[in-house]
């Protein structure tokens, strides 16, 4: 879930803006700060050095060749004395000799390096020194003696300014604290555009999703508001298109759907009247026939049977369609399953031709309905009987999903063509037969009321032989409000 | 023998059916709608009638409605030709003792005739010696005279409703699954329909003036089935 936010568009754009406002301003800030702080620290140290020129020019007059200790000393300070703040501080060495304007001062600063540069050179050496978290500016110049047209001499005399650069430093400190504000309010600006932006493209998107989902849920009146003309008002335009074309395409299903229930429903309806009245005198027909001669009588007799297994039809036709139409209800009894099974083969006449593995009374009891699971057993008993072989053997057991019906017969199987098309409506396995007994509406009508209990029924072939349907029903359900009238 | 009355508006189910059952050594009378029959009751004086369910002009229920405002004991099946949930349920509650689906064989509906006859002459008074009459709060049930008398005023009950009642009231207290009912009120083998039960039920509590939602006697064991409860 957590990983799913991450990957969301929201923090994409959230991530993608914030980058592009980062390299904009860092890269930026950069070039600015590097400018910026370049001119300032050139600026400063162009005005410490040409000072400095001027006032050795103005100095160097002063000093004596060779010079002793005292009086560079003496010469320092008159060129420290020369900075109104009093923030040089001048160190002036010949040979060994040196004279500094703050009397004891190491000159760390002046490193080994500026000493030997300003020895070697003639021109001005200077070097920015940081130590002790001050930046300081140290300038070194030897003294030359020399008329402007001649060729100048060395004195020996070598001039160090040191310089701090407090000022530069706080400059530059301030720059660069205004690159890093500037640069947060940048990404802060840039994450309320990205949010901005995403909540301008989520929004839709999201009403897509929920648009979709109620489609999914089945509600296919469900519209979207099309707003501007932008790609995701096209996309709102084409759901709506496609949202439309479904909901239509679905009635039409559905109108046709429900006009051929109706056409089935009907037209068992209308076999029912001539049928009530042909079934009343088949009994008739049957005892009479014993006086016909023998061509009348047999077809007496064939009309008599036809009239019975036409009607039976037209009650499995009247069974489907209702199931087709959702209107089966199922009407839940606590009942004993073994006694049922008991009794509906006893009804039938089945007690001795088929073999049972029932558990004692009372021990696998359930809600089911006790009609349909009649219907179940008198099915799959009566379907090995007719195509399987004898014997056939019934078992009951309690399972862990509820009660597991098994019918098995002894005949050769069911082909392995015909296996996943048994419960099909009409469909016969062998065409030579097809006017058979049944009507091949009997295992789809026990599968029906096998789902209605919300069990499951398979068909297979035993490894030993024969064909083997079994039936799992479960045994307590959630009762419904509806399911007692009283 | 019995006298059938049979309303049936299709003519040949009406001369099959009566045919049949005249075969069967019953005496019918058929009729080809409500109006017609409900005229022939009084002259013929059958033992039960066999209805149609949908008839031209007045329809079955209203026959079965009629009938049981004249006579609250004469046998009612209902054949319906659709044999819907609805259909079935709303012909039981109308007052019909037993319903058969069409088409229906000649010898299934004999018998269902001999089995509703055979429980409303089980109605009848029997020679069970001294008269018996067993009082659960404002109901008075008499074993021997066959009559419930509700604060003093009897009630007219049908001879499904009034066997249900001495079912259930002969042990107070003892739940009966609708199967028990079923077998004990209808003489229906196990698999006979629920629905029956249910209905009947129903009858009898809005004779009884039972509240709806607060039966005093029979109470609804959810799940299970039905038990008498005297208060």
């Amino acid at each position: 879930m957590r990983k799913r936010r991450l990957r969301g568009l929201r923090a994409r754009l959230v991530v993608a803006f914030g980058l592009v406002a980062a390299v904009a301003a860092i890269s930026t800030g950069a070039l600015t700060f590097r400018e910026a702080r370049t001119g300032i620290l050139q600026q400063s140290q162009d005005a410490t050095i040409r000072q400095l020129r001027a006032q050795l020019s103005q100095h160097a007059a002063e000093l004596t060749l060779p010079p002793d200790e005292s009086s560079l000393r003496k010469f320092a300070q008159d060129m420290a004395a020369t900075e109104s703040q009093g923030s040089w501080r001048v160190l002036v060495t010949y040979g060994d000799l040196s004279g500094s304007s703050v009397p004891g001062d190491p000159f760390t600063e002046v490193t080994p390096g500026v000493r030997e540069a300003v020895g070697a050179s003639r021109a001005t050496v200077f070097q920015r020194v940081r130590g002790d978290g001050r930046t300081s500016l140290v300038v070194g110049m030897s003294i030359l003696f020399g008329t402007p047209d001649s060729a100048a001499t060395v004195t020996g005399v070598r001039v160090f300014l040191v310089v701090p650069q407090t000022t530069e430093q706080a400059y530059v400190d301030a720059l660069v604290t205004a690159v890093e504000r500037a640069m947060v309010a940048a990404l802060a600006l840039a994450v309320v555009l990205a949010l901005l932006a995403a909540r301008g493209v989520l929004v839709p998107v999201r009403k897509l999703r929920l648009a979709t989902r109620r489609i999914a849920e089945g509600r296919l009146d469900t519209r979207l508001a099309v707003n501007g003309s932008d790609e995701l008002a096209d996309l709102s335009h084409t759901f709506n298109e496609t949202a439309a074309a479904l909901e239509t395409s679905v009635a039409e299903l559905r109108e046709m759907e429900a006009r051929a229930r109706r056409f089935a429903a009907d037209v068992s309806h209308e076999l029912r009247t001539p049928l009530a009245a042909m079934s009343a005198v088949t009994d008739v027909l049957d005892e009479d026939a014993a006086r016909l001669d023998p061509d009348t009588a047999t077809a007496v007799r064939l009309i008599s049977e036809e009239t019975v297994k036409l009607a039976r039809l037209v009650d499995d036709l009247m069974e489907i369609s209702r199931f087709d139409a959702g209107a089966a209800v199922l009407h839940l009894d606590e009942i004993d399953l073994a006694e049922s099974i008991r009794r509906s083969l006893a009804s039938r006449g089945w007690t001795d031709t088929v073999a049972t593995d029932l558990p004692p009374p009372h021990a696998v009891r359930g809600r089911v309905d006790p009609r349909r699971l009649d219907v179940v057993v008198a099915n799959l008993v009566g379907n090995a009987l007719k195509h399987g072989a004898r014997p056939v053997q019934v078992r009951l057991s309690a399972g862990d999903a509820g009660a597991v019906i098994e019918v098995r017969d002894s005949g050769p199987g069911i082909p392995h063509d015909v296996l996943p098309h048994v419960f099909e409506r009409f469909y016969k396995s062998d065409t030579a037969r097809i006017r058979s007994e049944g009507s091949g509406l009997g295992l789809s009508i026990t599968a029906e009321n096998v789902r209605i209990h919300g069990g499951t029924v398979h068909a297979a072939n035993h490894p030993a032989g024969g064909a083997v349907f079994t039936v799992e029903l479960p045994l307590w359900r959630d009762e419904s409000p509806e399911e007692n009238p009283s | 023998m019995s006298r059938v009355l049979l309303i049936e508006d299709d003519p040949a189910v009406r001369e099959g059916v009566a045919l049949a059952l005249r075969r069967q050594s019953h005496d019918v009378a058929a009729t080809a709608t409500g109006e017609e029959g409900m005229d022939r009751l009084r002259a013929f004086r059958p033992d039960i009638v066999v209805l149609d369910l949908m008839l031209p002009g007045m329809t079955g229920l209203d026959v079965c409605r009629g009938i049981r405002a004249v006579d609250q004991t004469l046998p009612i099946i209902m054949a319906t030709a659709r044999g819907d949930e609805v259909d079935i349920v709303v012909g039981l509650e109308a007052g019909a003792d037993d319903y058969v689906v069409k088409p229906v064989l000649a010898r299934v509906l004999d018998a269902r005739i001999r089995a509703v006859l055979r429980r409303a002459a089980g109605s009848t008074p029997r020679a069970e010696g001294l008269p018996k009459i067993d009082t659960y709060g404002d109901l008075a049930v008499d074993r021997a005279g066959l009559t419930v008398a509700l604060n003093g005023e009897p009630i007219a009950l049908a001879p499904s409703e009034l066997r249900l009642l001495l079912t259930l009231s002969a042990s107070p207290g003892q739940v009966f699954s609708r199967q028990q009912l079923l077998e004990a009120v209808w003489e229906h083998d196990y698999h006979g329909d629920a629905r029956l039960v249910d209905a009947c039920v129903k009858r009898l509590r809005t004779k009884m003036s039972e509240p709806p939602r607060a039966p005093r006697y029979i109470h609804t064991v959810r799940g299970f089935g039905y038990r008498f409860a005297a208060p």
